[in-house]
């Protein structure tokens, strides 16, 4: 017999041939579907399966910090000292991380938007997929390898760039800036960690910018406007909830960043906006890293629960996402 | 506010490939001027370089010249941008700003134009646009709605409403009611006729009766072959096309012979 895979034959033959042949296909491609349809449910359910595990794994072994008494806390639980409460570790962490990961996002946003713009709509073709190309490498650079250029290189050079910031914003009357003149700030980190979720902003932004309906930029053009004025009224409304997303991706990415925070940052766990300075702020990922190998016992389930803030940080930045880009889904361009 | 356009001896290019070739011919203000043809003739193509639309196609260019009351829209001097605020354009499909409501929809080329506009100047010029559209009475109730949840027809006299509300000289639509059923159609028809008053108007169609009903003039283009250049084959006023062409491809193609 003739494979099942092989498309109805257009020449004219037997009568019945034909006929038995469509539905051997018709009964393969529906078992085919019926597959496809538990491999696609079994990899829905994986997901959440593992999700499941990381969030048990996180609460069953962060319980026992959670529930620890302050005694035993600061006995066995490695707490710094001067901390009495789970809080007072927690607490200043979720903001430095916070903090660093807002600034990067500051600092990376709009470059990538602007970036992601030159490619689709501003550069000659061959220059657009080679600085696009170049983006796509920077994503391919080790955290490490950013760690070290970061603390190494970047961060005597652009301590007297931050001299200088600090020199002028020391004007305000209500903040005093104080500033280091290692470079070892959280400031510096967060440089860094914006060049670090760069290449994934602009890759998003840049394949939904191209996605924008020529209809829509031609409208836009037929009544007059610049190319500017185009990309105002056609591509940024239409790429919105697209950047929005892309931005998202690069927080979680800098929420999570360990190495190149580690490798940079002068640590010190306080709540403090002094970002020039060293020994005022630490990350949660940072911070799990540079204690874990010598934690164990109560320590071990301290850094878990604070690994726990991390993880529902993350979920409430992506779901704060989902709520932004929803909310003007009547406006989007879906319908 | 309609003025008159000459071409002369226009050709258009995609690279070094010749689309279009020779045409020339002259359309009246306060007119309706139809452009039929089979696909592909480049009657399309002819229409947007009447307001330099075609350039946003790389490789794109003309030679040949095309003057809106005496002044070359292809002069050095003369700036893309500044043609297509004269010279509006209506497209195949409705293609209103889904992000925007049905006012800013309207107001969106005013905004770009003259950057300020005062609350009460902007509330008029939406609803003498809308009603111009005839779309008025439908809209008045919901102009803070998005445009994308009107239907097709409604979206495309919204996009003429967009595109009359920065009083232009000419308006020209590309197979504007190819997207539509026919009740839209004729609603679209209906306001070509009321346009003629104000614009010169200039409309691509596939739909003979369509040009039968709507245009004073009506322009023939065809095409030799495959990688042939289109050509004008005459232009005549809309009834005599119908009835007695001089071409013997234009009686061929208005009588359903092919096309």
């Amino acid at each position: 017999m003739t494979t099942t895979d092989s498309p109805p034959d257009a020449r004219p033959g037997p009568a019945r041939a034909p006929a038995r042949r469509r539905r051997r296909t018709g009964d393969t491609e529906r078992g085919f579907s019926r597959v496809f349809r538990w491999v696609a449910t079994g990899s829905g359910a994986f997901l959440l399966l593992v999700l499941a595990a990381v969030a048990v794994f996180l609460v069953a072994r962060g319980l026992p910090a959670l529930t620890a008494s302050p005694d035993e806390l600061s006995d066995r639980g490695g707490l710094p000292t001067g901390m009495d409460s789970l809080w007072d570790l927690v607490g200043p962490l979720v903001f430095g991380t916070l903090l660093a990961a807002a600034m990067a996002l500051l600092l990376a946003t709009p470059v990538a938007i602007g970036i992601a713009l030159f490619i689709s709509h501003y550069a000659p073709r061959r220059a657009a997929s080679v600085i696009g190309y170049v983006i796509d490498l920077l994503a391919a650079i080790p955290s490490v390898v950013f760690g070290l250029w970061g603390g190494r290189t970047l961060a005597p050079v652009i301590s007297d760039v931050w001299v200088w910031v600090a020199g002028v914003l020391d004007v305000l009357p209500f903040w005093t800036v104080e500033v280091t003149n290692t470079g070892r700030s959280l400031a510096t980190a967060s440089v860094v960690l914006a060049v670090m979720i760069l290449p994934i902003i602009t890759a998003v932004s840049r394949e939904v910018f191209l996605q924008t309906p020529t209809l829509h930029e031609e409208a836009a053009l037929a009544l007059g406007a610049t190319r500017w004025e185009m990309i105002r009224t056609a591509v940024l409304p239409f790429g919105r909830s697209g950047v929005i997303s892309a931005a998202m991706l690069g927080l979680g990415r800098a929420l999570g960043e360990t190495m190149a925070v580690l490798m940079i940052l002068s640590p010190g766990i306080l709540y403090s906006f002094q970002i020039f300075d060293s020994g005022q702020q630490q990350t949660i990922a940072a911070f799990i890293a540079s204690r874990f190998a010598e934690a164990s016992g109560l320590a071990v389930n301290v850094l878990i629960a604070t690994g726990l803030a991390l993880f529902v940080i993350t979920m409430v930045v992506n779901m704060a996402a989902r709520a932004i880009v929803a909310r003007r889904k009547e406006f989007s361009g879906a319908n | 506010m309609a003025q008159r356009i000459d071409v002369k001896d226009l050709n258009i290019y995609y690279g070094d490939f010749l689309a279009v070739e020779g045409v020339s011919m002259t359309i009246d203000p306060r007119s309706v001027t139809a452009f039929i043809g089979p696909s592909g003739c480049g009657k399309s193509t002819f229409l947007r370089t009447l307001n330099r639309m075609h350039e946003v196609i790389p490789g794109a260019r003309v030679d040949g010249s095309v003057e809106l009351e005496g002044v070359d829209l292809y002069g050095d001097d003369v700036d893309p941008v500044a043609v297509r605020r004269t010279v509006g354009m209506v497209f195949q499909r409705p293609n209103p700003f889904p992000t925007m409501s049905i006012r800013d929809n309207v107001l969106a080329g005013v905004k770009l134009n003259n950057k300020r506009i005062s609350k009460s100047d902007a509330d008029d010029l939406v609803e003498s646009s809308l009603r111009g559209a005839n779309l008025w009475n439908e809209v008045k109730d919901r102009l803070e709605k998005p445009g994308s949840g009107l239907s097709g027809g409604q979206q495309q006299r919204l996009c003429i409403a967009r595109a009359i509300a920065v009083k232009p000289q000419v308006v020209l639509m590309d197979e504007p009611c190819s997207a539509l059923d026919p009740i839209s159609t004729l609603a679209i028809e209906d306001l070509i006729q009321e346009l003629k008053k104000d614009y010169t108007i200039v409309i691509v169609t596939h739909n003979m009766q369509q040009a039968a009903r709507v245009s004073d003039r009506t322009a023939f283009f065809n095409i030799a072959g495959t990688g042939k250049p289109g050509r004008l084959i005459e232009m005549n006023d809309t009834a005599t096309i119908f009835s007695s062409p001089a071409e013997k491809a234009t009686e061929d193609y208005v009588s359903g012979r092919f096309g």
